[in-house]
């Protein structure tokens, strides 16, 4: 651990007002926030790991967990709600017999929720990965996993 | 049509086509069309005489991916990449448009194959969205060819900071971001202040779910965003300005960075800006998810690197901010009007709009709309102009029942509001709020109770947690809502729920807690049979509120075509026969209303 964030971590040293930042920057490295990666943060930019916990538990973005290789978020904006976001979202924990915030056992899928993409024309719509799925409906939404299953 | 003026679409010359790269235009797939468009230029031996140009959102999102050529002006919809080899061979070798990618007006019908002359794009008048669809938002060069950072030099070459600010409180312009401070004040302030440094801040933390402006006013047009703030520095003597951008919008921090730098090497950002010894650099600061950033305390407590909760005020920010210095924080569209208030004077711009809120209005227009998008408007414009005209109505020609505005801290308005001029005040007089510029129309099938219930879901999970009035009150609202969308709701349910209501807002810290009953007062204002309709008869007459609905079959309406039995989730419709009704299984039944919005024949009964 101690190797791998060294340069990561080098260039924050000594500048104010960074903490999110260097968060931002471990987690995309890592995948999500270890114990021991926090450790090493706190010991080198100089704040207490109680002070770093307080963002980290504050800030959506950030995970304590590692998450599945890919990532599906629905999307729960206004848009997406008055045009039948709940059935999309209700399906996808069907078809991954997952809730939010949870990963199938195999690590494949994360489900989470984002409070908006900003992509309202497309509403109801579900990302998976960086790919954007529009006009979703629950049937779409198994055809678009069984067609993930058997493509990929 | 002001937007058009400028259009450096003409190219010297030579065609071009336009392809939007907005968020909604690239999720269908933009960027594999532009490659399938410059493949096939290039067989065709086009390569030379037509340029491929990217540009930021054109706006018309629902129907992306947009293609536009130029200098003709024609519009092509819903462009899927198998037709990009068609666009080259028909329209660009043949000189034959081709017609049936053309927008089909949805009441005449009627083909339309120049942009100018669809209804969406004429009956708005673009000033924050001036660029947008016509510049690469990528290329400085296409911002300085259309009139950009032209604003900026004036001020820094023909006006003292003094003057930048009496032009500024002259226009009169309000805060963007939704409570419509006047911007000229805010600077006076901040320049009067002695303490240095001072701080320059764009709030880009675009929360309310339902607006995507800001994020498509930075994918489109980061550089007179910058200008904006440049200017800014200048008028109030800073030197170092933030932008806070949320980290969901990837595509905005990419091309801010790649302004910044070509900002940079053009001496437009930096030390001796333009010759003129006045120095500004800028940074940005991406946010981590907590919709209480959009506040202005907890905005700068996060840029900091703390958590972002809100703090007493006063002092305000321009007394006291950013690391405790004085701090000018202005929303996305405020900063990016400046330039042009620069360019054409204040008075020019408090000419436009209504007299107490001049300017333009950008709004999302989503939900169950015809024409979703990004629309702007002059000040004073009715919400029946905005939805019906430039938005084209409801989807499926179906009936209006609300538009909300102002996200979890907006209200919805009914029908009778529709002749509703648009601006800070009238907004606020009928229970709602200017906002951030979120749009959201509704119809007959959502259920206004559980509208209230879902905005409060919201903004009870974004309650930063500091003070009880905001995180218990919310709770306590929510927990009242969602009693009533269960069908358990209680005779004086709704009289609690207001006096609650005025209890959070009287006693909450900041703006969050102090709007997050709106929601729920303007829908009980408006829609309060609705209310009475759950507590007392157990029933949702929108047909939404799944503890109190069933779905049916009305076996004279259906032919058995099978499109419900086709699209059940989990298969709890059976296709007995063609032509004979199907059979609806209540057990296995979810109540997603698939069946209902694919059946054509209006046989799917809810009740």
């Amino acid at each position: 651990m101690q190797s791998q964030l060294a340069p990561v971590l080098a260039p924050f040293k000594g500048r104010k007002g960074t903490t999110i930042a260097v968060l931002q920057k471990v987690q995309e490295e890592l995948g999500y926030l270890p114990r021991e990666a926090i450790e090493e943060i706190s010991k080198t930019l100089r704040i207490s790991p109680s002070e770093i916990y307080g963002v980290i538990t504050f800030y959506a973005q950030f995970r304590t967990k590692p998450r599945g290789r890919h990532v599906v978020r629905v999307c729960r904006g206004t848009a997406c709600h008055v045009r039948g976001g709940g059935a999309v979202l209700d399906q996808v924990k069907r078809d991954l017999s997952i809730e939010e915030n949870e990963s199938t056992p195999d690590l494949e899928y994360t489900l989470e929720t984002v409070a908006c993409i900003g992509a309202c024309a497309l509403a109801p719509a579900m990302v998976i990965d960086e790919d954007t799925f529009g006009q979703m409906t629950p049937g779409k939404v198994t055809d678009t996993f069984a067609a993930r299953k058997g493509g990929n | 049509m002001t937007h058009h003026e400028s259009s450096p679409g003409t190219n010297g010359g030579k065609r071009t086509v336009l392809v939007c790269q907005g968020t909604g235009c690239v999720s269908s797939r933009s960027i594999q069309i532009t490659e399938g468009l410059r493949k096939e230029l290039a067989a065709q031996g086009l390569a030379e005489k037509v340029e491929v140009k990217l540009t930021g959102c054109h706006g018309f999102c629902e129907r992306g991916p947009i293609v536009i050529v130029e200098p003709e002006g024609i519009f092509y919809c819903n462009v899927k990449e198998k037709d990009a080899p068609e666009i080259v061979q028909s329209h660009l070798r043949d000189h034959k448009p081709v017609e049936r990618l053309f927008y089909k007006d949805p009441t005449t019908k009627q083909a339309i194959p120049r942009y100018q002359d669809i209804n969406f794009y004429k009956k708005q008048h673009r000033l924050v969205l001036r660029n947008f669809g016509h510049v690469n938002p990528e290329s400085i060069d296409d911002y300085i060819a259309a009139g950009g950072y032209k604003g900026l030099t004036r001020a820094l070459k023909e006006m003292t900071p003094d003057q930048v600010i009496e032009e500024v409180t002259t226009s009169n312009l309000r805060g963007r971001g939704g409570a419509g401070f006047p911007t000229g004040k805010k600077w006076t302030e901040a320049k009067k202040s002695k303490r240095t440094p001072k701080y320059v801040v764009c709030n880009a933390d675009e929360g309310d779910p339902g607006a995507f402006m800001d994020r498509s006013t930075l994918e489109a047009d980061p550089h007179t965003v910058m200008e904006g703030m440049i200017i800014c520095g200048y008028a109030i003597g800073s030197s170092q300005g933030y932008i806070y951008v949320r980290a969901e919008y990837p595509l905005a921090v990419k091309r801010l960075r790649i302004a910044i730098k070509q900002a940079e090497e053009r001496g437009f950002l930096g030390k001796n800006i333009l010759g003129t010894g006045f120095n500004f650099s800028l940074e940005i600061r991406e946010g981590a998810g907590a919709f209480v950033c959009g506040e202005g305390s907890a905005l700068m407590y996060s840029i900091e690197g703390k958590r972002g909760m809100p703090r007493v005020k006063p002092p305000r920010s321009v007394e006291s901010g950013l690391w405790g210095m004085p701090t000018v924080l202005n929303n996305v569209k405020s900063f990016a009007v400046i330039p042009l208030i620069m360019l054409n004077g204040g008075k020019w711009f408090a000419g436009i709009g209504s007299p107490n809120s001049p300017g333009t209005a950008v709004f999302a227009l989503t939900g169950k709309i015809a024409n979703s998008g990004l629309v702007e408007v002059p000040m004073g414009a009715t919400l029946r102009d905005i939805i019906f005209d430039v938005g084209g109505g409801l989807q499926g020609g179906r009936k209006f029942k609300a538009v909300q505005t102002g996200g979890p801290s907006g209200g919805c308005l009914p029908a009778s509001q529709l002749d509703l001029p648009v601006d800070f005040d009238s907004l606020d007089k009928a229970g709602s709020i200017m906002g951030s510029g979120g749009m959201v129309v509704m119809d007959e099938r959502t259920c206004m109770v559980d509208i209230a219930r879902y905005f409060l879901t919201f903004t009870q999970d974004e309650s930063c947690g500091k003070c009880n009035p905001c995180r218990i009150g919310t709770q306590l609202v929510l927990e009242v809502l969602e009693r009533i969308t269960r069908g358990e709701g209680k005779p004086g349910d709704v009289e609690l729920l207001e006096e609650w209501s005025r209890t959070i807002i009287q006693t909450s810290l900041c703006g969050l807690g102090r709007s997050a009953p709106n929601p729920v007062l303007s829908t009980i204002r408006y829609f309060r049979d609705e209310y009475d309709a759950h507590i007392n008869e157990k029933k949702c007459p929108a047909g939404a509120c799944k503890a109190l609905i069933t779905f049916s079959i009305d076996e004279e309406k259906c032919k058995g075509c099978g499109l419900c039995a086709k699209n059940c989730p989990v298969g709890a419709v059976t296709l007995i026969e063609k032509k004979k009704p199907v059979k609806l299984d209540q057990e296995k039944c979810i109540k997603c209303g698939t069946c209902y919005d694919a059946c054509k024949l209006d046989a799917v009964i809810v009740k």
